[in-house]
């Protein structure tokens, strides 16, 4: 998506030109909620920011948003669009949550990294089956990651409502649809006492460094990125495009899978209903925003979680539904992928004054995106 | 138990198969003519969420479903003309801006639902009609027959997208369009607009079947109420070879699988409700994964017009 061609400044501006425009148009549906879009987005921008329980909530919301942000770099890099981030997710709090609680006594030294394992395999399962489907079926990814949310999403309700529900729940006879406690030993330290800010963050700055390492330092990435770059080509150089689809989705489902892993041992310590929160697809428009970049995608996730924590405030000050996030997530993006036909060909903005004025242009562009 | 696969229940299956066809048929049918224009709108879902939730309103507010019907085409028009700016004039990436139309329909839809209505609420939809004679028929008739207006729009729109895609000079400029570009726009047949014109054909399809689920089936509103029928009705148009016929017969086998699936409920058999309702998307990764091979598709499919290249 980006290209050599465009300085970084240049590609912030447009940025956040697409950014502002997708607010002003949200800015039409708070006017038609009766709400003063100024005061409501002046809430949801300065929340997040005002005190320490907002900038704290802002990057507890930042880690699953990294982590998910870095599964999508890597996956659309291969030219996969993954949108089963949702259904890894659930993958992977609900292993996590099922090792760590048969595993209990166990000191927390061996149990931690076991339970990341557990997690990060099974949302690397559930991604990897896309992948699989897609390089050997030729399964159209979107449609299949789409289908697998759906499953894992029964699968796991299934589970916390039935053999996975908390005992306490039972024999109380509340029935809450939610595990058993993970043991307190892998309970994720807190960064700030007092705030639900938690190691996990650390967790996945290091990972998004790894990642970058990997995609641009390694032949491994290379060859990833170039089967996203073309797979045709990719494949007359002698790279097994089949493997490395396979191994792009496992890897993107692993990483949202740790976002499943980290919620349960940083934040809820078990697994409930509405765990994955959205995440699935926030952590898309973080990555579209990190200009699928590891390294862009921690300022971009950091956005997007001060923008979650601003929506939950600005619900709360104005009375807008927190629904208003995700609609401004959908311009995000649409605002963004219609902005890359000016980043492609600069002159483009020109010729579009012109077509707007009613001259007629001839367009020259390439499309970058390949499909496959 | 008894009696489990009485005439009576079969009938039940069947014609339930036959109404719950109708949102697949709709949407996919849409979706049809937009991919036969060589682009995808992976943003059907969201279309769909806001026809679904304008359809309730429309009727809610006026207690007219025609009304409802109405107003969720416009809406499902506005919706498929933003996806033709994005991906036909801004020629973005098709696939991410249909998820970006998604969520937006999604956001919106819901955002819109907490803020006029609010909580569950039940309208006064659309009644099945009863076709004289053919209705009295043993056993068709109950499974045919017997139906509200939009199952027979979805069923009826099979042969006549077959007639205008195959038999009319707008259907030959869209498969035109669709293979070659390059070729139908040295004929003088402009690209964009046909694009355009499929697109809102498309969107408006979407937004009805999305208004068939709220004022046809479900007479309420909620949350994720397409629950993924979107996403499948793409589905549908791969595993129906981009044709109305073969659309006709994926509908047919998803909406019996789902009929079947919510008579196990019913029937109260001990079977875990979550994992009955897994059965259509294990279907729809199971049609697609043997439609392998079959491999004609538009040419064009995906890729953004350009004047003065050659694909």
């Amino acid at each position: 998506m980006s290209s050599k061609h465009n300085g970084v400044f240049k590609q912030i501006v447009v940025l956040l030109l697409a950014l502002f425009g997708a607010l002003l148009v949200g800015a039409l549906f708070l006017i038609l909620a009766k709400s003063d879009p100024i005061k409501a987005y002046g809430v949801m921008f300065s929340g997040p920011l005002g005190d320490k329980f907002g900038i704290t909530e802002t990057l507890v919301r930042t880690v699953p948003l990294l982590l998910v942000g870095l599964g999508i770099v890597i996956s659309f890099r291969s030219g996969i669009i993954n949108i089963g981030a949702e259904g890894q997710i659930l993958a992977g709090a609900i292993g996590a949550t099922a090792v760590g609680t048969s595993l209990s006594n166990v000191p927390a030294m061996i149990l931690l990294p076991v339970v990341f394992v557990a997690g990060g395999a099974c949302g690397a399962i559930w991604g990897g089956i896309a992948g699989w489907l897609k390089a050997r079926l030729s399964v159209n990814e979107i449609l299949s990651t789409v289908m697998l949310n759906q499953i894992a999403l029964q699968l796991y309700l299934f589970l916390i409502r039935g053999p996975l529900i908390d005992p306490k729940e039972v024999s109380y006879g509340t029935g809450v649809p939610q595990t058993a406690l993970i043991p307190e030993q892998i309970w994720l330290s807190r960064l700030v006492p007092g705030t639900r800010i938690h190691t996990g963050l650390i967790f996945a700055l290091v990972l998004a460094v790894l990642v970058y390492v990997f995609l641009w330092k390694t032949s491994r990435g290379y060859r990833l990125r170039a089967v996203g770059a073309g797979a045709e080509a990719a494949r007359y150089a002698g790279i097994k495009v089949e493997w490395y689809l396979v191994l792009a989705m496992a890897m993107a489902g692993g990483m949202a899978g740790l976002a499943g892993v980290v919620e349960v041992t940083g934040v809820h310590h078990r697994s409930l209903e509405g765990l994955s929160a959205g995440y699935g697809f926030s952590g898309i428009v973080a990555a579209l925003f990190g200009r699928l970049h590891p390294l862009g995608t921690i300022p971009a996730s950091i956005l997007f979680g001060a923008l979650l924590v601003g929506a939950d405030m600005m619900q709360r000050a104005v009375n807008i539904p927190a629904a208003m996030i995700m609609v401004i997530q959908g311009l995000v993006v649409l605002f963004v992928v219609s902005s890359d036909y000016f980043l492609r060909n600069p002159d483009s903005i020109v010729k579009f004054k012109a077509k707007l004025l009613g001259q007629k242009w001839i367009g020259e562009v390439g499309s970058k995106w390949k499909d496959s | 138990m008894e009696g489990f696969m009485s005439i009576d229940i079969f009938i039940i299956i069947l014609a339930t198969g036959v109404r719950l066809a109708t949102p697949f048929l709709l949407a996919a049918l849409g979706e049809m003519f937009v991919q036969r224009s060589g682009v995808y709108n992976l943003g059907v879902e969201g279309i769909m969420m806001m026809g679904a939730f304008a359809g309730f309103f429309a009727t809610l507010q006026q207690g007219s479903p025609l009304l409802g019907i109405i107003v969720s085409l416009a809406i499902g028009a506005l919706m498929g003309l933003i996806m033709a700016f994005v991906s036909v004039t801004f020629k973005a990436e098709q696939g991410i801006s249909g998820i970006g139309l998604y969520m937006f329909g999604w956001g919106l839809s819901g955002l819109l639902f907490r803020l006029y209505v609010g909580g569950v609420t039940s309208i006064d939809g659309l009644k099945p009609i009863a076709i004289p004679m053919l209705s009295d028929i043993p056993l068709i008739g109950q499974v045919l027959f017997n139906h509200n207006v939009l199952v027979y729009t979805a069923f009826l729109l099979v042969p006549l997208s077959g007639i205008v895609l195959y038999k009319t000079s707008w259907g030959l400029n869209i498969r035109a369009v669709g293979n070659k570009p390059e070729a139908a726009d040295t004929l003088g047949v402009s690209v964009v607009k046909i694009r355009y014109q499929c697109l809102i054909v498309g969107g408006m399809l979407a937004a009805l079947a999305g208004a068939f689920l709220t004022i046809g089936q479900a007479n309420m509103y909620a949350d994720n109420i397409t629950a993924g029928r979107g996403f499948i009705a793409i589905a549908l148009v791969y595993f129906g070879r981009w044709s109305p016929w073969g659309i006709l017969l994926g509908s047919l086998l998803f909406s019996m699988a789902d009929s079947f699936q919510s008579m196990v409920q019913v029937l109260g058999i001990n079977f875990p409700y979550e994992l009955a309702v897994i059965l259509p998307y294990m279907v729809t990764i199971i049609a697609l994964a043997i439609s392998y091979g079959r491999v004609w598709a538009p040419a064009a499919l995906g890729k953004p017009f350009e004047r003065g290249t050659r694909g």
